[in-house]
């Protein structure tokens, strides 16, 4: 570790924070500027003026923009995501079981997904162009043009409702057996997989034929090691920057995946309950959420990117 | 005709099923053997003579249904597709040409843009505006731009050092000029094959809002409110969900298929980018 190294580590992370800031802008002017008015939305068409004007006094809608940014952004800042306009709950504590399940759907789904993707990637780099390779890159073409609902109901109607492997719907609830948890989570898990193993592994495999190119693996070659021994000593650890960016972009569209998927198989996540509460046009949650996905997706960036500088040695040993 | 040999089988296919999605949507009244929201049958009934695809949930007809879904679901993605692609090349063009800070401003306040996942922008946005047709057609619209506007101006930049229009500069030429009459032309090849790609992104972008319910609202109907419609008949094994759910994967597949080729013709044409 150098100086130079945790400076541009120091940059990239300074750099998320200010994204981060100005998306919360963005996420609070895109439900507040907008026109349309959020009290008489709640409320619809036939509220009347009293009761219009009751309902912006409790909202603090009669401050100004700025005032309420602070506000909300400050809250936030301290836990305190304000409370549900729907039912008057605390956001905060109500996302909490939601923000769990939904990470354990993303976790048992990435231990099978990017393994699985980086070994099919490598196969298909072994193979180049002969009939493993087309067979997996053509299958993924495909695949990239399925919407996740229909892979999500395929797999339910045939998995689910015709063999009855797995439940068709996903119910979990606090103190389930970690099998039964397992059981609930396995379609989901497997459609969510499909869905980014194709991406992941294209990217895989051009991140390791790009290196597959270079000089010191010809010479590999020419000293007599077999094909997957290249592969994997000489070509993966010169491929793993790129590959670590691809796995972790994947990640980020995962936790975007993630939303439909658990209305298809009405699992109790963060997804199903920032779509509920779209639907009930309830600002507060909806803004929360967003931010929180929002964060998620910018912090596996950044941790993409502080990989690919701590991965690159000519930045760990400058001239 | 000798032309025609050298297109490959899939991208024919392609075109072909890309054809027969875009006759259905445009001659939807004609062709469509019930009325959209016309109640003929039971519910959830399966394929037969008379109802070639089954009915729905209420008992509509699903096949007419599906006509008129593709009316809906093609006409919004194309709109949306066109926002994107004359906001998303005009503005990167421009930030080419203009250079400075206007294309400081531009291309950081795209990043900002595309650093929130779009499902979820929409959605925030969704949550204080009305899902109508327009509002749709503008969200799906100037977020997809941001991805034009990367494409776009990352080959402006590229055109706008040579010699032309260099010399249109010297003759004097306003902005307007150099970006739609030298870089515009030279930068269409890369913007069209990214054109097939575009339009499955809002076609899918498109579905998964209906699907969620914040998409088209009914009496309208598309494909992925289809699939909402529908969805509940899976658990008891009725498979109609699947029908609207399978056409946006063909339609989707299809003009990929039509897409990829013309993206491989493109890069052959110039020698050929990586095999």
């Amino acid at each position: 570790m150098n100086l130079l190294v945790l400076k541009l580590i120091a940059q990239r992370i300074a750099l998320g924070i200010l994204l981060l800031f100005l998306v919360s802008i963005l996420i609070f002017a895109g439900t507040q500027i907008l026109p349309g008015d959020v009290a008489q939305s709640i409320l619809g068409q036939g509220a009347t003026d009293q009761a219009l004007a009751n309902l912006r006094r409790e909202m603090g809608l009669d401050d100004p923009a700025v005032t309420r940014y602070f506000n909300w952004l400050g809250g936030i800042l301290q836990g305190d995501m304000g409370t549900a306009l729907s039912n008057n709950r605390d956001i905060a504590s109500s996302l909490w079981g939601r923000a769990q399940n939904t990470l354990f759907l993303a976790f048992w789904t990435a231990l099978v997904a990017v393994p699985l993707a980086i070994i099919l990637g490598l196969v298909a780099v072994r193979y180049q162009n002969r009939w493993p390779d087309r067979a997996i890159s053509g299958t993924t073409l495909t695949a990239i043009s399925l919407p996740e609902f229909f892979v999500g109901y395929v797999l339910m109607y045939f998995f689910a409702v015709k063999l009855g492997w797995f439940p068709s719907v996903s119910t979990v609830y606090d103190g389930m057996p970690f099998a039964d948890r397992m059981m609930a989570i396995a379609l989901p898990a497997a459609t969510l997989t499909l869905i980014i193993l194709a991406h992941m592994m294209r990217m895989t495999r051009a991140a390791i034929l790009n290196v597959m190119q270079s000089a010191y693996v010809e010479t590999a070659e020419l000293k007599g090691l077999g094909g997957l021994k290249i592969i994997w000593r000489h070509a993966f650890p010169n491929s793993v920057a790129p590959v670590v960016n691809v796995v972790m972009l994947n990640l980020a569209f995962l936790v975007v995946g993630v939303v439909v998927i658990e209305v298809i198989f009405v699992y109790p996540g963060l997804g199903q309950y920032l779509i509920d509460h779209v639907a009930k046009r309830d600002v507060p949650v909806v803004q929360a959420v967003g931010l929180i996905f929002a964060a998620v997706y910018i912090g596996l960036n950044m941790v993409a990117d502080i990989v690919s500088i701590l991965a690159n040695p000519r930045l760990r040993h400058p001239k | 005709m000798k032309y025609l040999r050298t297109i490959p089988i899939t991208a024919l296919l392609g075109t072909a099923l890309t054809g027969m999605f875009l006759f259905a949507a445009i001659f939807a009244p004609w062709i469509a053997p019930y009325g959209m929201s016309e109640v003929v049958g039971d519910m959830w009934e399966p394929s037969s003579a008379q109802f070639l695809l089954g009915t729905d949930n209420l008992g509509r007809d699903l096949l007419s249904r599906m006509i008129y879904g593709a009316q809906t679901t093609i006409l919004i993605a194309s709109l949306a597709t066109l926002l994107a692609f004359t906001m998303g090349s005009v503005l990167g063009i421009l930030a080419a040409v203009l250079g400075g800070w206007m294309d400081q401003v531009m291309s950081r306040g795209v990043d900002i843009l595309m650093s929130i996942p779009t499902l979820i922008f929409a959605l925030v946005v969704l949550s204080v505006m009305p899902s109508t047709m327009l509002v749709l057609i503008l969200v799906m619209g100037i977020l997809d731009s941001t991805r034009v506007y990367r494409i776009s101006r990352a080959v402006a930049v590229d055109v706008n050092v040579q010699d032309f229009v260099e010399v249109a500069r010297l003759r004097g030429e306003g902005n307007s000029w150099i970006v739609f009459r030298e870089i515009l032309p030279n930068a269409l090849s890369p913007l069209v094959a990214e054109l097939g790609l575009r339009f499955i992104f809002a076609v899918l972008f498109l579905s998964s809002l209906s699907f969620l319910g914040l998409g088209v609202q009914p009496p309208e109907a598309d494909w992925g409110s289809m699939v909402r419609e529908n969805r509940q008949g899976i658990v008891f094994g009725v498979p109609a969900a699947l029908i609207p759910a399978g056409a946006i994967a063909l339609l989707a597949i299809s003009v990929n298929l039509v897409a990829d080729w013309i993206l491989r013709r493109t890069t052959d044409l110039k020698g050929g980018r990586g095999g």
